[in-house]
């Protein structure tokens, strides 16, 4: 298994945090810059979500692109490609958390959150000289990250 | 869950509330800073809860404010507080606090009765809720520091904020 990338977004579509561990194809073939490239991470998760709730055969679907409340809908956790595997992981507070691995991978919601409790609350929300709703480049994050993510052998 | 000692919690938001009306020197400036550092703990504070109480939706506002009351309370402060005098739209309500642990030891001196001494939960809750799209109010309306035979916290209910697209689609 292999982790390709992790992004950290807010409600308001900023970029907390990008990190890439392999990125065989760089972002300047892809989007072009680092910008573009958050800009549609975004997009696509956004709009698979607006989707997968549209077309949500057991639950009273609001119409494709109605501003649904988080927990409102169904969401999707992960999609998987020939090539790599996409995991989400959405909290109330509007943080997003998106890993890409290899397709490989089995199902890493558990791990997302404990990314998300152990790792993100603990080093960054705690952390005082951190100002919410900005991006941040925590030492300590970085490595409990790291650490994480080459224990469960990715 | 980390835990400290209460008397050391305690003591430290008392000798805070009094460098800040040592500072401000102006008791409704104290009150509002008060509500504004809450409201700093609550917006960093909802993620901790979330991740911790593995809370993943809750159906509407009495929902809400229930698990406020009796998961966040208890979390934060190892008390709970009793949801009351709800009116009739479900839009606002009464936070009951029985055992306030911040309230240990205080007295309110002479020249300070105006000091809404606990403001800091108001800020905390209002702060909390805007983060998962619940905007609120929040206000003391009766103190046991003021003579009020229970705390009296008054919740009311906004708006709720739907998840838009946060980007133009022609940038």
């Amino acid at each position: 298994m292999v982790a390709y990338n992790i992004y950290f977004f807010n409600r308001q579509g900023t970029c907390l945090y990008y990190y890439e561990w392999h990125r065989p194809k760089s972002v300047r073939q892809g989007a072009g810059t680092s910008a573009d490239d958050q800009k549609m991470m975004f997009g696509l998760f956004f709009s698979l979500k607006t989707f997968a709730a549209a077309m949500d055969p057991r639950q009273d679907n609001k119409s494709l692109g109605a501003p649904l409340r988080i927990g409102e809908a169904c969401t999707f956790h992960s999609f998987c490609t020939n090539n790599y595997k996409l995991h989400f992981l959405e909290s109330p507070s509007g943080l997003k958390i998106v890993l890409n691995t290899g397709p490989d991978a089995g199902d890493l919601r558990d791990h997302l959150n404990y990314i998300y409790g152990a790792i993100y609350v603990e080093c960054v929300l705690k952390n005082p000289a951190y100002t919410p709703g900005r991006p941040f480049s925590c030492e300590l994050f970085t490595a409990r990250l790291h650490h994480y993510i080459r224990s469960l052998g990715l | 869950m980390e835990t400290i000692n209460a008397e050391i919690f305690t003591l430290t938001y008392g000798s805070m509330v009094r460098q800040l009306i040592a500072d401000l020197e102006d008791i409704s400036a104290v009150n509002k800073q008060l509500d504004e550092m809450g409201y700093n703990i609550g917006i960093r504070l909802i993620d901790e809860f979330l991740a911790k109480s593995k809370t993943g939706k809750c159906g509407d506002f009495r929902e809400t404010v229930d698990r406020v009351a009796k998961v966040g309370f208890r979390m934060f402060l190892n008390t709970t507080a009793a949801v009351t005098n709800w009116n009739a739209e479900g839009t606002e309500c009464s936070l009951i606090l029985e055992d306030n642990p911040l309230t240990d030891f205080v007295e309110l001196p002479e020249g300070c009765q105006n000091l809404v001494y606990c403001n800091v939960l108001c800020g905390v809750i209002r702060g909390a809720l805007e983060q998962v799209s619940i905007n609120t109010e929040c206000s003391f309306v009766r103190d046991v520091l003021r003579g009020s035979d229970v705390s009296e916290l008054r919740l009311k209910l906004l708006s709720l904020n739907k998840e838009e697209y946060p980007f133009k689609d022609d940038d």
